[in-house]
C-alpha cells in the first residue's frame, strides 16, 4: 500500500494545489461534474417526492386502473425503478466519456510530479 | 436498512416473542437449523482462508482495497437487504398492500444520492472511515470526534434493532418460543459474528455478505418466478387474484399511512429519512474503501442499484403472491405475525426444503448485517477516537488494529446483552432513528465538505451534534417512547412530538445548522487544504491504492 500512517491525508509533496485548482482543465472537470450531478440529483428528488406525496395524499388518483388490475400507483412506482436504473446508466456513460479521461490525465500528471519531488527529497 | 422494514410491522416482531402457537409453525425446525449450520460452516472456511493476508490496518478495515466493483456491490446489497427487508416488506405488502411497496421505492431511489454525490469523491478523499473525509480540511480532533459519535450512534441503534429482530425470527423459524431459548440463540448469533469479524476483518465480512446476498436474491428469485408461472407470467392476473383473496383495497395506497393527518405526515418524514439517510449510513460508506479506485466505487454502486432494484421487484410479486395464496388470518396468527408471510409462502410453494433454505438465508442475513455494523463501529472507534483523538496520531497501525479487535469483542458483547435486554420490546423505531440520524447528522456535513468551500469546523460541529441531538430528543418525546398503546412505556406520557420519525424536522435542521455555523465562523479554514481536497476528490490523486499482496 501507499501510505498507512494514520495521521496522514497530507501527502507532503511540493504540489501547490491552489494552482492546480486554478488550472482551466481542472475547472472544466469540476464544472462538467457539477453541471451533470446537481440538476440530476434535484430532478430525481423532485420526482421521488412528487410520487410520495401522490401516494400519501391522492389515493383516488393512484387507484385509477391503467392496464387490467394494474393501477396508476403501481405504474408510477415501477416508473421510479425505471428512472433509477436509467439515471444510473446515463451517469456511468457520462462519467466514462466526459469525466474519467480528464480526471485521469490530471491525476497522472500530479502523481508524476509527486513522485519526482519525493525522489528529489530522497537524493 | 436491515431491520428498517420491521418498522412497518412493529407489532409483528414483538408479538413473535410471546407467540404461543406451535400449531401455526410450519416446516421442520431441524432442517432449518441444519441448512443454517451448513451456511455457517462454509462461510467460516471462506473467512479463514480470506484472513490469511490480514496484516495491516488497510487489510483489516478495508480488505486491502482488493475487491472489485462487482464483488463490493454485491456485498453492499448484502448489507442493505436484510431479513427484515425480505420478511418485512413481503409481509407488509401481503397485509397492507400498496403501502408496503412504498418502502422499497424509497430504499432504492436513495442509492442515487450515493451514486451521484457521495461514493466516488468519498473514496478519493478518505482512507478508512467517514471521519477521514470530514476532517480532511477542518480541525482534526473535534470533527473526528463528532463524526465518530454519529457513526457509533447509528451503528448502535441499528445493531440493537437487528439483535431484537433475531429473537422474533428464532421463534418463527426454529420453533423456539421461550425466552431462555431465544436468549441462547441471540448469544450464539452474537458469538459467531464476533468470530467472523475478529478473524476475517473486512475481507471476511465482505465474503459473508457476498455469499448471503447471492443466496437471498437467488432464493427470492426462484420464488418470484414460481409465483409468476402460476399466474401465466401475467402481473395483472396476480394482482387481480390477490385483490380477490385479500380485498380490493390491497391495490390502493393508504391502508397503513392514510389513517390520519399525523400518519400521512409521518410517512413524508420517513420518506425524507430513507432517501437522504442511505448515503450517510457509516457501514455503507465504509464499503467504498474496499475497492481500489473511485471508478470501482462507482461500479459498486451500479451493481448495488441493480441487485437491490431487482430484489425489490421480487418482493412486490412475493407480497401479492402471499396475499393471494395465504389467508390473511393465517399470516397474522402465526408466531412471526406479518413477518411470516414469506416463509409460509415458501412452504406453500416448495415444501419444507424451500422453507428451510429461506429460513437459513434469513438467519445468515442477520449474522452478516450485524458483522458489517460491528466492523464499522470498531474501525470508527479505533481509527478516529483512539488513534487520532486520544493518541493524536502517535500510534502504529498494529496498535490501532489491536484496539479495533478489542472493540469488536466489546461491541459484540454489548450487542448480545442489549439484544437479550430488548427482547419483546418494540424497538423497530431504532432503525428509523438510525436513518434519521444518518440523514440529519452525517449527510449534511458530507455534502458540505465535498462541495461547499466556505464550510467550516463550526458548521460541521453544529450540524453533526445538532442533527444527532434533535433526532434523539424528538424520538424521546414522540409516541414511540411514551403516550400510546404501542409505546415502549405505554403508561408514561411525555410525548409532545406527534410523529414517530423525526426526519422532517431534524434533517432540515442539520442542513441549516451547517450553513449558520459556517457563516458565523470568524476563523477561516485553510484554503490550501480546501484546494487539495477539491483536487484529490475529483481526480483521485494521492488516493490509497490496492495493497500489493
Amino acid at each position: 500500500m501507499v501510505n498507512d500512517d494514520p495521521q496522514a491525508p497530507e501527502n507532503t509533496t511540493a504540489i501547490d494545489y491552489q494552482r492546480v485548482e486554478a488550472d482551466p482543465r481542472f475547472r472544466d472537470l469540476r464544472r462538467r461534474h457539477r453541471r451533470f450531478v446537481f440538476p440530476l440529483a434535484a430532478a430525481f428528488l423532485l420526482w421521488y417526492f412528487a410520487y410520495v406525496l401522490l401516494a400519501d395524499y391522492a389515493h383516488e388518483l393512484m387507484s385509477t386502473p391503467v392496464i387490467g388490475s394494474i393501477n396508476l400507483g403501481v405504474v408510477l412506482g415501477l416508473g421510479q425503478f425505471v428512472t433509477t436504473f436509467a439515471i444510473t446508466t446515463w451517469y456511468v456513460g457520462y462519467a466514462g466519456r466526459r469525466l474519467d479521461p480528464v480526471a485521469t490525465e490530471i491525476r497522472d500528471e500530479l502523481d508524476a510530479r509527486a513522485a519526482a519531488s519525493t525522489d528529489g527529497a530522497a537524493s | 436498512m436491515s431491520a428498517a422494514a420491521s418498522a412497518l410491522v412493529p407489532a409483528a416482531v414483538t408479538a413473535a416473542g410471546t407467540g404461543s402457537g406451535d400449531a401455526a409453525n410450519v416446516g421442520e425446525p431441524w432442517l432449518n437449523i441444519a441448512i443454517f449450520g451448513g451456511f455457517v460452516a462454509i462461510t467460516l472456511v471462506i473467512v479463514l482462508r480470506a484472513s490469511r493476508n490480514n496484516r495491516s490496518a488497510a487489510d483489516y478495515y478495508a480488505a486491502g482495497r482488493s475487491f472489485t466493483g462487482g464483488q463490493n456491490g454485491t456485498a453492499i446489497a448484502g448489507d442493505y437487504l436484510s431479513a427484515a427487508s425480505f420478511l418485512g416488506i413481503v409481509g407488509a405488502i401481503a397485509i397492507n398492500g400498496y403501502d408496503g411497496f412504498l418502502y422499497s421505492v424509497g430504499f432504492l431511489v436513495a442509492w442515487l444520492v450515493a451514486l451521484l454525490l457521495v461514493a466516488e469523491l468519498l473514496r478519493n478523499t478518505g482512507k478508512f472511515t467517514m471521519a477521514d473525509v470530514l476532517s480532511f480540511r477542518l480541525a482534526q480532533r473535534p470533527v473526528r470526534m463528532a463524526a465518530a459519535t454519529g457513526t457509533l450512534a447509528v451503528c448502535f441503534f441499528y445493531l440493537l434493532a437487528q439483535m431484537a429482530g433475531a429473537g422474533g425470527l428464532v421463534s418463527l423459524l426454529l420453533g423456539i418460543n421461550d425466552r431462555l431459548g431465544q436468549s441462547l440463540v441471540i448469544s450464539i448469533v452474537g458469538a459467531l459474528m464476533i468470530v467472523y469479524v475478529l478473524i476475517g476483518g473486512m475481507k471476511g465480512t465482505t465474503w459473508v455478505q457476498i455469499i448471503k446476498a447471492c443466496l437471498l436474491i437467488a432464493g427470492a428469485g426462484v420464488m418470484t418466478v414460481w409465483v409468476l408461472a402460476l399466474n401465466g407470467f401475467n402481473l395483472s392476473e396476480l394482482f387481480a387474484r390477490a385483490a380477490e383473496a385479500g380485498g380490493a383495497e390491497l391495490l390502493a395506497p393508504g391502508n397503513q399511512y392514510g389513517v390520519s393527518e399525523a400518519s400521512r405526515l409521518d410517512f413524508v418524514s420517513l420518506a425524507l429519512a430513507l432517501v437522504l439517510g442511505t448515503a450517510g449510513l457509516p457501514h455503507v460508506l465504509m464499503r467504498f474503501y474496499t475497492v481500489p479506485t473511485a471508478k470501482e466505487a462507482r461500479r459498486s454502486v451500479v451493481w448495488a442499484i441493480w441487485l437491490i432494484g431487482v430484489f425489490y421487484l421480487f418482493t412486490l410479486v412475493l407480497g401479492y403472491g402471499a396475499a393471494w395464496l395465504i389467508p390473511r388470518e393465517q399470516i397474522l396468527s402465526s408466531p412471526g405475525g406479518v413477518n411470516s408471510a414469506a416463509p409460509i409462502l415458501a412452504f406453500e410453494l416448495g415444501g419444507p426444503v424451500l422453507l428451510g433454505i429461506i429460513a437459513a438465508v434469513a438467519f445468515a442475513t442477520i449474522l452478516a448485517v450485524v458483522a458489517g455494523l460491528t466492523i464499522t463501529a470498531a474501525a470508527s472507534f479505533a481509527h478516529d477516537v483512539y488513534a487520532n483523538v486520544i493518541r493524536r496520531g502517535r500510534v502504529d497501525p498494529d496498535g490501532e488494529v489491536r484496539v479495533a479487535r478489542i472493540t469488536v469483542v466489546v461491541i459484540g458483547v454489548l450487542a448480545i446483552v442489549g439484544g437479550i435486554g430488548v427482547q419483546g420490546q418494540n424497538v423497530a423505531f431504532l432503525v428509523a432513528l438510525a436513518f434519521a440520524v444518518a440523514a440529519s447528522a452525517n449527510l449534511p456535513t458530507i455534502l458540505y465538505s465535498l462541495y461547499w468551500r466556505r464550510f467550516t469546523t463550526r458548521g460541521a460541529l453544529w450540524s453533526m451534534y445538532g442533527g444527532l441531538g434533535s433526532a434523539l430528543v424528538l424520538i424521546v418525546f414522540s409516541p414511540v417512547v411514551s403516550g400510546a398503546e404501542t409505546s415502549m412505556f405505554p403508561d408514561a406520557d411525555v410525548a409532545w412530538f406527534p410523529l414517530s420519525n423525526p426526519g422532517i424536522v431534524s434533517i432540515p435542521l442539520g442542513f441549516l445548522l451547517g450553513i449558520l455555523g459556517s457563516l458565523s465562523s470568524r476563523r477561516a479554514e485553510d484554503p490550501a487544504l480546501a484546494a487539495e481536497m477539491q483536487v484529490r476528490s475529483l481526480t483521485g490523486h494521492g488516493a490509497e491504492k490496492a495493497s500489493d499482496h
